[in-house]
């Protein structure tokens, strides 16, 4: 989380709500490790990663809809799941995502 | 927890203070079953927050010094009572960073001081030459001590998460560089020089007393075996090494290895893997240290 936190603190100065998205769990395969995080804004910033790409979109639109409603989100990603984006892990691994708001 | 529960602004806060302060800490998050968003911030001395359950709090904080001590983050399932299913914690861990010492604030020290700062390491740069041992010529470093290596270590407590690198190429730097950081526990002491500068090092350590177990500690010549040529290649090749010595792993191309490419531990290397004699400072046999260059 580390690494996202310059812009994190940049857009909430800016006045902006924030949400962060973290892998907590990894099966198999997964471009990047349980502990990488990805944060988003209300003005629609994006920083960070929690996939090589795959992903990104999809926890984007997820993330805004935390910050509507203010409710945190555990979401599970992989290529045997039936998922409204039809998005998934190009390398066979299932990651776990948690997308929380910053701002409350 | 009684009282009104911090906000999580109030976490995030006291996360980045804790952070800015290289003090370890860890914040757990419930993220399945229970109270899911709830957090808890567990400092060496205190905790702020709560998951919902205070003996949640505790298992949850008995675990954290283990996952610190193995730099891991993890999401961990928990027997609650009134749960019928465990409730499942994220532990995300922040170890304080490691620390780079580089003894010779000489032309290679320069990239490195920049990249390794990129790497998330505190910099310390140490020179007796005031003409190199300059903010000018390193504005990344976190502190340049313009002194005697000596001096330097007086200075500067070395932790087995420090990290040394002796560029320095000069005997009366390089040697009591060397003689004061074996008797740490600084997880690398790598040296630059040629072969033979690194055969006569070997033997004027010996000669002044260092055990072989000692000496087989120090990796030089220093870096990855990659050609490394210009500063910036060398400063890579030395980094490249020091990642590898962190993850367990023995510097290879991909191509030609097998099992995880993340990580830590490399199971085709296994039990001669010269990094593992010096993550245990438990150099045994003579086999372990010939591995080790």
């Amino acid at each position: 989380m580390k690494d996202i936190l310059p812009e994190v603190d940049a857009w909430r100065s800016a006045g902006n709500q924030v949400a962060i998205a973290t892998v907590v769990k990894v099966e198999g395969s997964a471009p990047r490790p349980v502990g990488a995080t990805m944060a988003v804004s209300s003005a629609g910033d994006l920083a960070g990663s929690v996939s090589g790409g795959c992903v990104e979109t999809a926890v984007f639109e997820e993330a805004q809809e935390v910050l509507r409603t203010g409710q945190p989100k555990l979401i599970r990603y992989g290529i045997t799941d039936e998922m409204a984006w039809d998005v998934g892990l190009a390398c066979g691994g299932t990651i776990e995502v948690f997308v929380e708001p910053v701002t409350e | 927890m009684t009282g009104l529960a911090p906000s999580r602004v109030e976490i995030q806060a006291r996360l980045e203070q804790a952070l800015a302060e290289r003090v370890p800490v860890a914040v757990a998050t419930v993220v399945r079953g229970g109270q899911v968003g709830a957090k808890l911030l567990i400092l060496p001395e205190e905790t702020l927050g709560g998951l919902g359950d205070a003996t949640l709090d505790t298992a949850v904080q008995s675990d954290v010094p283990e996952l610190l001590a193995r730099e891991r983050s993890e999401t961990r399932p928990y027997d609650v009572a009134g749960h019928d299913e465990p409730v499942e914690v994220f532990i995300e861990t922040f170890p304080p960073p490691p620390t780079l010492l580089i003894f010779g604030a000489v032309h290679v020290a320069q990239p490195l001081s920049r990249f390794a700062k990129a790497l998330g390491f505190d910099v310390v740069v140490s020179d007796a030459r005031a003409k190199l041992a300059t903010r000018e010529r390193f504005p990344d470093a976190d502190r340049i001590i313009q002194g005697w290596p000596d001096e330097t270590l007086d200075q500067v407590e070395i932790l087995p998460n420090t990290y040394v690198a002796i560029l320095s190429h000069d005997p009366k730097f390089d040697e009591p560089a060397l003689v004061g950081t074996l008797a740490t526990p600084a997880a690398y002491i790598g040296a630059i020089g040629s072969r033979s500068t690194n055969e006569d090092r070997r033997r004027r350590l010996a000669e002044a007393g260092m055990s072989p177990e000692q000496i087989a500690r120090i990796r030089a010549p220093i870096g990855l075996d990659i050609g490394a040529a210009t500063p910036e290649e060398m400063a890579i090749s030395i980094l490249g090494e020091i990642i590898a010595l962190r993850r367990g792993r023995s510097g290879g191309s991909l191509t030609f290895a097998t099992g995880r490419i993340r990580g830590e531990g490399d199971p085709t290397v296994g039990d001669r893997d010269p990094t593992a004699v010096y993550r245990n400072h438990a150099v045994g046999d003579g086999e372990g240290a010939a591995a080790a260059r």
